[in-house]
């Protein structure tokens, strides 16, 4: 029941910006907002894949860890189409615009250097590659906190001045990261 | 392309003076945006409903500089904007600042001319012919519009101060007033806004003083109630709300430039050939456009202007 409501909750941001795009509804810049708002979802849902354990750790409360693996699902679907709207929309599919961007700034190369680094997560995100692969499995999705922070890097980098939004991005995955520190989490609960 | 005005207008619609800054909503529409800054801004665009009445501007002068390409619609003109002053966001700037209207205005004049002073806003507009002028304009993160813009010509403003022989720049600053722009309560830029301009550059036919957008006045978003449009350069030189101008012997520290030194010039002549370090320059997006088209030197303007910079670096002064 749980894992069905997330499941089309997380889909709703997609099919907004479906529904935005096919009523015109989507502004003055409407590959600029496709681009910002599939790139904002796909951190937001790595960062919420990352809030459950330490989630789960400090209330007790164990229901939401098989949760994970579909969030962390949800977040390379957003930001694999965050990277299909970059390519197709923004640059058209121009390679060497494309390979420019790619190797020039920054903000590009970490983005896509992260999207290369949830790839393989993606693909052994099921129950066979996990058997399959033992305890390389667990040492692989360890990859997930450089995309995280690859994530906020990326945002970061693209601001102009205003670092305020991506600044609470980092923060907060700064935090996630702080409540695994085993020694935090036991002087919160013993609060 | 044809520019179709509204109809004639008498004198009796032409709306009076009822409809003036409001800072008590103003402020909590601050309020609302310190809040959201965080939340989810997923709901698509914001209309610029028009909550103040713009006055028109019948019979104005043709240019011989306007474009005839096709118009930007005054929506996405008025609604997708970059005015710190009011926020970072797209939206921002329409969202709180379309129920603003300036009431009183004054533009301090100082430096090196004859006739420094304050001049209020009507002193100002006094002598000048209104002209409409459809230009394009370019941004430095790749979007662009095709607006047309009514005001005169900048030269002939900047004559009547008498300017003399020390002035090589002017510069130009916006309001600084916290309570109207609660943009400005943030230290995103330095605040006042100040732009400048090679007095060459100011003194060319293309540079205009803006009063006003597809035969309306200018909304308080673009730039009310006066402003600067340099369609030759990124869009942050056309300065907007300006209450200073000031003719000085230095080139003036402008505010992007402050900012990031390395990705804002002070020239920010448009060149498809000198990169952003963070977008190639050579394409653009027009607004409400799905597809890109290329970006022309000087963004178009090369003609009129390629000349000021005979025998100068673009790589180096860009």
């Amino acid at each position: 029941m749980l894992k069905v409501a997330i499941f089309l909750l997380s889909l709703t941001p997609a099919g907004w910006l479906a529904w935005l795009t096919l009523n015109d509804q989507l502004g003055a810049n409407p590959v600029e907002m496709l681009t910002h708002q599939s790139g904002l979802w796909a951190l937001r849902l790595l960062l919420i894949t990352l809030a459950i354990t330490p989630l789960c750790t400090l209330s007790g409360w164990h229901a939401p860890r098989r949760l994970r693996r579909m969030l962390g699902l949800y977040a390379f679907f957003y930001a694999l189409l965050h990277l299909l709207i970059y390519l197709i929309l923004d640059r058209g599919l121009y390679f060497a615009d494309i390979w420019e961007d790619i190797i020039e700034r920054p903000y590009i190369t970490v983005g896509f250097a992260t999207f290369l680094l949830l790839l393989p997560l993606a693909i052994t995100s099921n129950n066979y590659m996990m058997k399959r692969m033992g305890r390389a499995w667990k040492t692989l999705h360890q990859l997930v906190y450089l995309c995280g922070l690859g994530g906020v890097l990326h945002y970061m980098w693209l601001v102009k001045a205003d670092l305020l939004n991506p600044g609470g991005y980092l923060f907060i995955f700064l935090l996630l990261m702080l409540l695994r520190f085993k020694p935090f989490t036991t002087l919160i609960r013993r609060r | 392309m044809l520019i179709k005005n509204s109809p004639d207008i008498k004198p009796s619609e032409i709306t009076n003076e009822s409809h003036y800054l409001n800072r008590r909503s103003l402020l909590q529409s601050a309020g609302f945006m310190a809040g959201g800054l965080l939340l989810p801004s997923f709901f698509g665009h914001q209309k610029a409903e028009a909550s103040v009445t713009l006055e028109s501007y019948p019979n104005l002068k043709a240019s011989h500089f306007s474009t005839d390409e096709k118009i930007t619609t005054y929506d996405n003109a008025t609604s997708y904007c970059n005015f710190y002053e009011f926020g970072t966001g797209k939206s921002d700037p329409s969202q709180y600042a379309s129920k603003v209207k300036p009431k009183k205005w004054a533009v301090t004049v100082a430096g090196a001319c004859d006739k420094p002073g304050q001049y209020t806003l009507e002193d100002i507009l006094k002598p000048h012919a209104l002209e409409e002028r459809i230009y394009r304009l370019r941004c430095v993160e790749t979007w662009s519009m095709v607006v047309p813009w009514v005001g005169f010509p900048l030269v002939d403003l900047l004559k009547r101060f008498q300017p003399n022989s020390r002035a090589k720049y002017v510069r130009f600053e916006t309001l600084h007033d916290p309570d109207l722009m609660p943009g400005q309560n943030r230290n995103t830029l330095d605040w006042p806004y100040v732009e400048g301009l090679h007095i060459d550059e100011a003194t060319n036919p293309l540079a205009l003083v803006t009063i006003g957008m597809y035969g309306k006045e200018l909304p308080m978003q673009n730039g009310a109630p006066i402003r600067l449009v340099i369609p030759w350069k990124y869009g942050f030189k056309s300065i907007k709300s300006i209450v200073k101008i000031e003719f000085v012997e230095k080139q003036p520290k402008t505010s992007w430039n402050l900012s990031a030194p390395r990705e804002y010039g002070f020239y920010a002549n448009v060149n498809p050939t000198v990169s952003h370090p963070r977008w190639s320059q050579s394409k653009e997006r027009r607004l409400g456009a799905w597809g890109k088209q290329k970006t022309l030197p000087f963004n178009g303007y090369a003609d009129q202007v390629a000349h000021l910079y005979k025998g100068m670096d673009l790589k180096k002064y860009f």
